[in-house]
């Protein structure tokens, strides 16, 4: 039998109630995985007490045979989520030293179903990147590499520790969270599942802000069931997220039907990217011919204002960090800087928000303020507010003229290199989300799906956007992506 | 449109970050980058579109104006750098 932290959620489910394993073995086996993973830098705080005190209670649990789906499952958990008592740094040194004195929703949420915590896992900071070299816990690292060639690839970013813990088997799956394609782009470039729920589905009360109006948590997964699973447990109507949505969370495993007959799946031309690799063109043409030899009718759509969604995200999502990174001023929790003789409180403000926010952060943040400030404000931030409802209309009226889900590219190109985009400037980093970024803008739920392999070896995904509130449906379509491209490959283990 | 060394300084004190003399030329540069990038929004016709306020059609709720939590101080001072007698702790604001 292979080790048992390869399991997925599914089978693992199956085993523990049946008493082929127990939630101790299953994360005993799980610590270990982590604790031989320090080249991958996946997991930045480690919490084994708590996961073997989570365990027994599963356990016993379990044996009263009432467990919910999620009940002895080990998890690793994105450093942006607040956990009760364990450092959540958002990937930042401004927060070092934080210990929430509360849960999150979507932990408190995986918690109450029997869900056992392994640990904290690296991300970029503040959930600001692509490939996860922003975080003041250094690099994580992605366990597939190009062949036989030794260079550390990146793992995608923001969600680059949990993309990095679940395909190389640390944990069975892990939390991520979407701003801008931060689940998606990282489960592309490690050939896992990603999902971001429609905006409102999860709670963000006690996930560390980015963006209000585009963050989103979701499950990152080594299946589309497993994410069907996962995404019904974190999901629930939360008083304390005034956006969180008052609607019943359905069975979103009930859904995986695996029928698309009649179904239209629609092909948006404005993503067809001029210099977009050959190998991803190919990747999309074949992930089309799956969805149509599965009954599916293939129709060719227009999205025409989809250029346009990075620069106003480029303006939406500084704009909000501006404003909710306005909290970390050395007063109430993390990092105060040294002060000189003679410093005040401006000087304590400025200089803690120098040494505590990295560069990106930094510029993003310095950005907000702009597009925010007297005189700019129409100019930038409420354009590009015009054009955000512009791109949701695009995506209004095709779902008005009967498509069901929109298949695209998930990136732009296989995982690159640490370090191959440092001299890049920042648009080339910013260009990773192109695919991803206007799911965000339009609050709509989408799902990355690894589908391929190109020559390097390196995994590819497709991504598949559904209407609002109809992950059931979305997921049954991945499902049958999944099921048809047949993707099993592992990484091999070098760590 | 294009940001000049003043205009950097201006924009790092307002967001209150702290940022050397010798480093606003290159901040001006990474910033007009961004906003090059940005302008692109201005080919864009938003006559008659309004500014999105929320991406799904609901209206915020409202819970009754009353007192449902509290009586934490610790809690609350729990991670302050510096806390004294149940009060943050900062330099001197009043001269």
């Amino acid at each position: 039998m292979s080790e048992l932290n390869s399991l997925n959620i599914a089978d693992a489910r199956d085993k523990l109630r049946a008493g082929d394993i127990s939630a101790r073995e299953l994360t005993q086996a799980c610590l270990q995985a982590v604790d031989q993973s320090g080249a991958l830098n996946a997991f930045v705080h480690h919490t084994p007490e708590l996961a073997l005190a989570q365990a027994a209670a599963a356990d016993e649990r379990l044996t009263r045979q009432d467990a919910p789906d999620m009940c002895g499952i080990p998890l690793g958990i994105k450093d942006l989520f607040c956990t009760k008592g364990v450092p959540s740094q958002a990937g930042s040194a401004i927060l070092k030293g934080f210990r929430p004195e509360y849960e999150s929703t979507v932990s408190q949420n995986l918690f109450d179903d029997g869900a056992i915590m392994l640990g904290k896992l690296n991300m970029d900071e503040f959930a600001m990147g692509s490939s996860n070299e922003t975080s003041t816990y250094g690099n994580a690292v992605n366990p597939w590499r190009r062949g036989n060639d030794t260079t550390e690839l990146t793992p995608g970013g923001s969600s680059g520790g949990s993309a990095a813990a679940v395909a190389s088997d640390l944990c069975l799956a892990a939390t991520g969270t979407d701003t801008g394609g931060s689940i998606r782009q990282p489960a592309a470039f490690t050939g896992i599942v990603g999902v971001k729920p429609t905006y409102g589905r999860c709670s963000r009360w006690g996930v560390v802000a980015f963006a209000s109006s585009l963050d989103q948590a979701g499950p990152m997964t080594k299946s589309v069931r497993d994410s069907a699973i996962m995404l019904k447990s974190m999901c629930s109507h939360d008083p304390k997220d005034s956006t969180s949505a008052n609607i019943p969370v359905p069975d979103f495993e009930a859904a995986l039907s695996g029928d698309i007959k009649g179904k239209k799946i629609g092909i948006p031309r404005e993503y067809r990217m001029d210099g977009m690799p050959e190998e991803i063109e190919q990747l999309w043409a074949d992930g089309t011919a799956m969805m149509k030899s599965a009954g599916a009718e293939i129709i060719d759509i227009s999205l025409p204002h989809t250029k346009y969604a990075l620069p106003a995200y480029y303006v939406i999502a500084p704009a909000e960090a501006s404003s909710n990174l306005a909290r970390y001023d050395g007063v109430r929790f993390g990092h105060r800087a040294k002060l000189a003789a003679g410093d005040g409180i401006t000087e304590m403000y400025e200089k803690t928000r120098a040494e505590g926010f990295g560069h990106e952060v930094q510029r993003r943040v310095m950005i907000g303020t702009y597009v925010l400030s007297a005189g700019f404000y129409d100019a930038y931030y409420n354009r590009a507010r015009r054009v955000r409802a512009l791109i949701k209309k695009d995506f209004d009226d095709v779902f008005d003229d009967g498509i069901d889900a929109i298949l695209t590219p998930a990136t732009p190109s296989a995982a690159f290199g640490l370090g191959e985009m440092t001299n890049a400037d920042p648009i080339q980093m910013y260009l990773n989300d192109v695919f991803t970024v206007t799911v965000n803008l339009a609050g709509l739920p989408g799902v990355a799906v690894p589908v391929g392999i190109d020559k390097q070896g390196l995994p590819l995904g497709l991504q598949l956007i559904g209407r609002p509130w109809q992950e059931g449906d979305l997921l049954n379509h991945a499902y049958v992506l999944e099921q048809a491209a047949g993707f099993v490959s592992k990484p091999a283990k070098w760590w | 449109m294009s940001i000049d060394t003043d205009t950097a300084r201006r924009v790092a004190k307002l967001a209150r970050i702290k940022v050397e003399d010798q480093a606003l030329p290159a901040l001006a540069d990474e910033f007009n980058t961004i906003l090059g990038f940005i302008e692109q929004l201005n080919e864009v016709d938003i006559d008659g579109i309004a500014p999105m306020t929320s991406v799904s059609p609901m209206q915020l709720k409202r819970r009754e104006d009353q007192v449902t939590d509290g009586n934490q101080q610790d809690k609350i001072l729990s991670n302050a750098p510096d806390a004294r007698e149940g009060f943050f702790a900062v330099p001197k604001v009043v001269e």
